[in-house]
């Protein structure tokens, strides 16, 4: 089982369940868990259905498809996930800042797929507050990877005011 | 020069450590090829045909002598006792042995230097005019700026994984020696009508495989809203720009399938975002950032030197160094000095250890301990005094740095070609120095005047040969070494790039070939007209005649 950690680095139950791509409806409705993490596409074709199952419900994205796409449906998405094809492919770090900055998101941004130690600390700044760990990245880590600076220089998500404005 | 703070030293550490961890993890086997080699591209660490090649970045070309001697440090202990200044102000080590590389990071940072974001698919070092800060009529010195864009783009998280790489240039003097319009950004320092400072934002300009000249997306973006303004383009790049073929990767690309205008749209809409968010710049980090570029104690002096007035009389040597490596400087009884690092028989760009302390100590002796790198692979002593003149060129000539071609046909750039990269089609440097041989006259020189002629020993261009007024690119044909001749190209305010003269010819044939050229330019010239002045007067058809009459 791949080892999900909140963004202080603390590791915590992954009580979601996650659905491929070319997942149906019929697999939400036959699945017995409660929280289902669905492919956009999936979402996009069944929503009304999906709503009406009762389950609760995130969505992951691909690095090919815009977090715009969800616009008027974070309201009912406690989860939004951003899938790393590979670590190289950085499309998601501005998904999540998009998504936190001018679509005001504020429920969960999970980093999946390739998540490997070397990048969680750029993740978190942009404003991803949890991390699906690659199955070879040990927890500790991980952890480190997390404090790999001690300050930056840049206006982020996770601290707004640059060091130009915090200079002593 | 601008100085480090704990801030600045601190993420300096903290970069070292975590390159250190993962050279070992690499070593140890943790971490796969796979995985680290983007890691060790972010450090400017490449592999390359016989060592891993280290790129050492030299922040918009500013060095101190201390910095320098530090250089010259690690190319006797770590290296072999050179360094190569490449067209993007940066110094590279062709030998550096893995392991020691944190080493060697650690001891650059002793002195305020890294490797950071030297190469990879993130924002690169961030380059200028070598003039800046002491050109007659600047219209704003860049530095303070180029370092406002250091600090935004030194692992900036959203931009660490770029589609490709990423190059900004900024241009505050009227001559552009910057190559300002071929950059994925290029920022001129403008002032407005009213009176206001700004710059105007060329964006979509590079060389490699698809030359293009940056087109205008804003002409006066006032400085406050730099950062929010160059955020908003990057996250366009970052979630447009294409990841499917790496030679259509770059933001030039991007640029011209979608238009300039629809970009510029984009672009917009992504800086309503940021736009007067807490990244607008303020008026006191403009100030401490200026506060580091402050003129040096320069002394009052008159614009004339009896002494140097006799050189210039008898000496033809001094003169004629002095006519080329010599610049006017924006205080009276001060001149610019350019070391020209092509002396006949050494690589383009490259000096030894002993040379780079030599260097250093007339930068203490004669210039404020201050240098810059240039983007033609020279260095410049900004601030030397009219009376140091003649001294400086004894000295000069001692080392072999007196070289007085700047600005001439043999103060070519060249890239380090096949005889070290392992992108390269072909050689670069045994062409530079062929070449160099023919026309290692002075008088000749003379004769033939400002040029620039630019060797790349492959399509990427590092040689920037599209932009030279000769250009020479390396290419295979089925396993073997020939090359391509362009004309007419140009890397200042009017940037044009080369247009191919026709068949690419043998290695041996080059000399001859741009004997040829010249040649024709000689015969046909007016007056005072510049090689690429004749060329655009009469373009490309006389070249191609007579070169290829002959030859073939």
């Amino acid at each position: 089982m791949p080892q999900l950690i909140d963004v202080l680095g603390n590791p915590v139950e992954n009580p979601w369940l996650s659905l491929a791509k070319d997942a149906t409806l019929e697999e939400v409705r036959q699945s017995s868990d409660k929280l289902l993490l669905l492919p956009f596409q999936l979402w996009l074709a069944e929503k009304a259905a999906l709503l009406a199952t009762g389950k609760t419900f995130g969505v992951w994205l691909d690095s090919d498809q815009s977090c715009e796409l969800l616009a008027g449906d974070l309201g009912l998405l406690p989860l939004v996930a951003l899938n790393f094809p590979t670590f190289m492919d950085g499309r998601h770090y501005s998904s999540a800042v998009v998504l936190r900055q001018q679509m005001q998101y504020d429920g969960d941004i999970r980093a999946i797929g390739d998540v490997l130690r070397d990048q969680l600390f750029f993740m978190k700044r942009c404003g991803f507050s949890s991390f699906l760990l690659k199955d070879s990245v040990k927890l500790e880590d991980a952890q480190r990877g997390l404090r790999d600076f001690t300050t930056s220089y840049q206006s982020t998500v996770e601290q707004p005011e640059p060091l130009f404005r915090r200079r002593a | 020069m601008y100085r480090y703070d704990n801030y600045d030293q601190q993420m300096l550490q903290d970069r070292i450590a975590q390159f250190r961890d993962q050279t070992r993890r690499f070593l140890d086997g943790e971490l796969e090829s796979s995985q680290y080699q983007p890691l060790r591209l972010q450090n400017g660490l490449y592999i390359q045909r016989l060592a891993p090649m280290l790129r050492v970045a030299i922040p918009y070309g500013c060095l101190s002598s201390r910095q320098l001697r530090k250089l010259a440090h690690i190319a006797r202990f770590y290296d072999k006792g050179y360094g190569h200044f490449s067209t993007r102000q940066n110094i590279q080590f062709n030998w550096p042995k893995l392991p020691e590389v944190p080493d060697i990071l650690a001891e650059l940072a002793e002195v305020e230097m890294h490797a950071i974001q030297t190469s990879g698919n993130c924002i690169r070092n961030t380059t200028t005019d070598q003039f800046a800060g002491v050109a007659p009529r600047e219209i704003e010195d860049s530095r303070p700026w180029c370092e406002i864009i250091r600090q935004w783009s030194t692992f900036h998280p959203e931009f660490a994984h770029l589609p490709r790489k990423f190059k900004i240039a900024v241009c505050g003097t009227e001559q552009d020696q910057a190559a300002t319009q071929v950059h994925d950004i290029g920022l001129y320092l403008t002032r407005n009508f009213t009176g206001d400072l700004g710059f105007q934002v060329l964006v979509g300009g590079g060389l490699g495989r698809t030359p293009v000249i940056g087109q205008v997306i804003r002409e006066f973006l006032p400085w406050q809203h730099l950062l929010t303004y160059l955020d908003a383009i990057l996250r366009v790049y970052n979630r447009e720009g294409r990841r499917d073929n790496k030679y259509k990767a770059r933001i030039k690309i991007l640029v011209k399938e979608l238009g300039i205008d629809a970009f510029r749209d984009r672009v917009e809409a992504a800086w309503d975002q940021g736009r007067d968010g807490p990244a607008t710049l303020t008026e006191d980090e403009v100030r401490r950032c200026k506060r580091f570029f402050t003129d040096p104690p320069y002394e009052s002096l008159p614009d004339h030197n009896a002494a140097v007035a006799a050189a210039l009389a008898t000496d033809v040597r001094f003169t004629n160094w002095h006519d080329r490596n010599v610049r006017q400087h924006k205080r009276p009884g001060y001149r610019i000095v350019t070391l020209c690092l092509k002396a006949t028989g050494s690589a383009p760009g490259d000096l030894s250890a002993e040379q780079m302390d030599f260097v250093a100590e007339l930068a203490d002796r004669y210039s404020f301990s201050e240098l810059r790198v240039t983007h033609e692979q020279n260095l410049v002593l900004t601030d030397v005094r009219l009376q140091d003149l003649p001294a400086l060129h004894a000295a000069l000539l001692r080392e072999q740095l007196a070289t007085p071609y700047t600005g001439l046909l043999n103060d070519m750039i060249a890239c380090p070609g096949g005889d070290f990269c392992s992108l390269a089609n072909a050689k670069s440097i045994p062409i530079a120095e062929a070449i160099q041989r023919r026309f290692d006259d002075v008088e000749l020189q003379k004769r033939i005047g400002e040029i620039t002629l630019n060797i790349s020993g492959c399509m990427n261009a590092c040689g920037h040969h599209h932009v030279g007024n000769i250009g020479i690119l390396g290419v295979d044909k089925k396993g073997e070494e020939f090359y391509q001749v362009t004309l007419g190209g140009s890397s200042d305010r009017k940037a044009a790039l080369g247009k191919v003269l026709g068949p690419s010819f043998a290695q041996k044939d080059m000399p001859e070939v741009v004997d040829k050229i010249l040649q024709v330019y000689l015969a046909r010239r007016t007056a005072d007209e510049r090689f690429i002045d004749t060329y655009q007067r009469i373009g490309i058809e006389p070249f191609q005649e007579h070169v290829y009459a002959t030859t073939h």
